[in-house]
């Protein structure tokens, strides 16, 4: 037999259809050290309450659906470790998007921001036969920022986001920063142009949260500041 | 309270097949597209290594040596029409992904870089070739992101988090779906005159697994209950490194980068199993040398596992080009894989089998193909069948850009040239009442523990070998199961994000994949790519180059075949 840890999970439950308030719940498990936190959430819903609502897919942290509020903090519950939080973990829906049932916040708000930025390459100087031409330094410029899952973990531990809705936040602006700096792309200034109106780039006050929290790693901030930079000085 | 939704065309799952037809069909023709998940959540995003195309950007290659590796590396079950037309189509594809923006890695002059991968073979098997065209060890990954930036640049309309529960067919052709909105918990009517299933594929049905919780063989199940056979279920594949109990998977770009498979001796033992390619064998031959290893008592500590090593490699590799994949190990094993060897195993990874089609995607019925009008199936999900018994690494993704595209672009041209098929009033009705049935079952059986039992069992009898005795006692077990299944409750009797209703009905369609993967792989005396039996170890051609086809029928599983398409090369013996 593995070996197994206590861990208490309390978990933060919405459902509409029972309750017009939030409640929170704890359980107590007995799970491996080495399972993931998102192991413990299906071991609560398995074998405790199949009522438990929660978004899941791939569980090795690349299709980003679970982002969640883990002790504080928003992290991909695949991407936590029992041994890390044990003996106690506290799970909440990810902030500033609306909850609709436990952990499952509405996406859509978020998905049109990210819309809005023109996330897509726009080039309509023809297509070549072969490949466009783009150097290693070139694909380089702007690598980090396609890493991004759409997992909304930055955008949700900003504090700008929570107060003002209509703020773009982090998230459409490193898609918009993973298109402005692309050799090949020819509609940077459109994008800037939508990041600089009221509700673009310079919201951001620089809290580094987003970067924190982003379970792929990309410098979050370092790109919200360079798209202000290109915005400033119009040059990328 | 029911809403019905009219459109020409109607796309089921959002990943790579689903998200490239799209971009096709809605070109022409009003389309949508049903997802249980949000697009960008499709397991596409989970493939690491590449996407194969003969560019020759960086040694010489073609079009003609990509599909002979293809048919030899499917052991020759390969239909080598569609494979053929896979690998000629296969350098406009990529050329068309980068000129929608996929950030590809780059040679020093410019071009898409590209790398060795297994089974991918400089002139019929000479050498590796450097065929795999890469974006770091997250291709997939940009795939999706990429498709799905072009689904928003032209509005392609999306219904995200709909699960498609029903195929309505009428007059013998499509006539739409039905969907569950896990929203609301209401169900909806698709009417379309064409439809394509891009559902992905039904690893789930086994414990140690590289593919996420919602692979779980939906689309293919739907048309197996509609009468719909399977194709070629017996295939599965095993990818042989998987972190060790975890099954996650380690991209094959890591051995194509130059690590290496070593036993508890430290041998290089793959020198042994494929003396020319050595580690980049195909999957289906290292997963077995590596069951060899351990049966032999050569896994490391005489366990069930082998190491994966890269500490030769030169760090800037291991960082520029599989960073991700490195992270994993750190991750999940805490293993630094710079300075000490990572712990793997076969992980089941991909179904050959699926939905039988034709190269334009149609779905086709019989041992004479019949076509039923209006129906399409693309990706994991369909068998077309461009992987016969084993897929060689990066032809997943090029699979489905492929087949996604030629599906897209045939269901667009049908749909305007055809009316919709008529749809009675209640057509949704067998859907709810089974639901409500799910929904309404009281007994003390649980969903989790007969989804438990399935995984450890197909693992266990249906895996890496298998023999006679095991598929029969699996046969048995999964028929068990199935008469458990109705007596298991479903704890959320709500509407709202019911995912407990949704995992026993995806738990209804793994064990529709598992009945026919057994009973077809119990049919199959002998050995053939990922279908290995201990009991009949050497491929058949006389009896067995044929395809199988799995019906469901009253008590079980009807199987008919249907011959292989072959084309210029004649079935050899595989040896690397």
């Amino acid at each position: 037999m593995a070996e197994v840890v206590p861990l208490e999970v309390k978990i933060r439950r919405y459902n509409p259809e029972v309750s017009e308030s939030a409640w929170w719940d704890t359980f107590h498990l007995e799970v491996e050290p080495t399972d993931r936190l998102l192991d413990a959430l299906h071991e609560v819903k398995w074998r405790h309450d199949g009522t438990l609502a929660l978004r899941r897919s791939c569980a090795h942290g690349i299709c980003g659906s679970d982002a969640m509020l883990i002790n504080g903090r928003n992290l991909l519950a695949c991407k936590v470790l029992v041994k890390d939080v044990a003996p106690k973990v506290t799970v909440e829906p990810i902030r500033g998007l609306p909850v609709l049932k436990d952990l499952i916040v509405d996406m859509e708000p978020f998905f049109a921001q990210y819309r809005s930025v023109l996330p897509y390459l726009i080039n309509d100087s023809g297509e070549p036969d072969r490949e466009r031409p783009q150097s290693p330094e070139e694909r380089e410029r702007y690598d980090d920022t396609t890493k991004c899952i759409l997992c909304a973990a930055c955008t949700t531990s900003c504090p700008i986001y929570w107060g003002d809705e209509g703020y773009v936040g982090p998230a459409a602006i490193v898609n918009a920063h993973r298109f402005i700096f692309d050799s090949r792309d020819e509609s940077a200034k459109d994008r800037l142009r939508i990041l600089g109106e009221k509700s673009g780039v310079f919201r951001c006050r620089t809290t580094f949260n987003c970067t924190e929290d982003c379970p792929r790693g990309i410098k979050v901030t370092k790109a919200i500041q360079e798209v202000k930079r290109a915005i400033l000085f119009e040059r990328m | 309270m029911t809403t019905t939704h009219t459109y020409d065309a109607v796309i089921v799952g959002a990943g790579g097949a689903g998200l490239r037809a799209a971009l096709e069909a809605s070109n022409d023709v009003r389309t949508a597209v049903i997802s249980k998940l949000y697009p960008t959540r499709s397991h596409t995003g989970a493939a690491q290594g590449g996407m194969c195309a003969a560019l020759a950007n960086i040694e010489e290659d073609s079009p003609e040596w990509h599909a002979f590796d293809t048919v030899k590396g499917g052991d020759y079950l390969v239909d080598q029409p569609a494979a053929e037309i896979m690998a000629n189509e296969a350098v406009e594809a990529v050329i068309e992904l980068e000129h929608w923006g996929l950030p590809f890695n780059r040679t020093p002059d410019g071009k898409i870089d590209q790398r060795r991968f297994g089974g991918h073979t400089r002139n019929h098997g000479e050498a590796p070739v450097r065929r795999a065209c890469y974006a770091a060890d997250r291709t997939g990954h940009m795939i999706l992101q990429t498709l799905y930036q072009q689904c928003i640049k032209r509005d392609v309309r999306f219904f995200n988090e709909f699960y498609v529960v029903d195929l309505l067919l009428s007059e013998g052709r499509a006539a739409g779906v039905v969907a569950y909105e896990l929203a609301t918990g209401e169900l909806h009517v698709f009417r379309a005159t064409s439809v394509l299933f891009a559902t992905g594929g039904y690893g789930k049905m086994f414990k140690i697994s590289s593919n996420a919780h919602t692979l779980t063989g939906d689309g293919m199940s739907v048309c197996y209950r509609r009468g719909i056979p399977l194709e070629d279920m017996e295939f599965f594949q095993f990818h042989p490194t998987g972190i060790y109990k975890m099954g996650i998977l380690i991209s094959e770009a890591v051995r194509g980068e130059g690590g290496i498979l070593i036993n508890h001796e430290g041998e290089r033992f793959m020198e042994r199993y494929a003396p020319t390619i050595k580690d980049l064998a195909p999957r289906d031959m290292v997963s077995r040398a590596i069951y060899q290893e351990v049966k032999e008592g050569r896994g490391i500590d005489g366990k069930d596992y082998v190491h994966l090593d890269v500490r030769h490699l030169d760090p800037e590799v291991i960082e520029t080009k599989i960073p991700d994949v490195t992270e994993f190990a750190r991750i999940y094993l805490g293993v630094e894989p710079t300075t000490d060897p990572v712990p793997i195993q076969p992980t089941a990874h991909y179904g050959m089998g699926g939905i039988p089609t034709d190269t334009d995607s149609r779905v086709v019925v019989g041992e004479d193909e019949r076509v039923i009008p209006g129906l399409y199936a693309a990706g994991e999900t369909a068998c077309v069948s461009v992987h016969g018994a084993n897929r060689l690494g990066t032809n997943s993704l090029l699979d489905i850009i492929v087949f996604g595209r030629r599906g897209g672009r045939h269901m667009a041209g049908f749909a305007a040239g055809a009316g919709h098929a008529p749809v009675e009033a209640g057509a949704e009705d067998e859907a709810a009442d089974e639901l409500q049935r799910r929904l309404g079952a009281t007994g003390t059986e649980r969903i989790a523990d007969i989804r438990a039992e399935l995984q450890e069992l197909m693992t266990d009898l249906a895996g890496v070998v298998r023999t006679a005795a095991g598929l029969t006692e699996a046969q048995g077990k999964v028929r068990a199961l199935r008469e458990r299944y109705p007596r298991a409750t479903v704890q959320d009797k709500g509407k709202l994000y019911n995912t407990d209703l949704m995992e026993a009905w995806e738990l209804g369609a793994l064990l529709d994949c598992a009945e026919t993967l057994v009973a077809a792989a119990l049919a199959r005396d002998e050995s053939r790519g990922g279908h290995y039996r201990d009991d009949h170890q050497l491929r058949d051609d006389e009896n067995w180059l044929r395809h199988s086809l799995a019906y469901q029928d009253e008590g079980g599983v009807r199987l008919e075949y249907k011959p292989v398409k072959m084309g210029p090369y004649v079935p050899m013996e595989r040896k690397y």
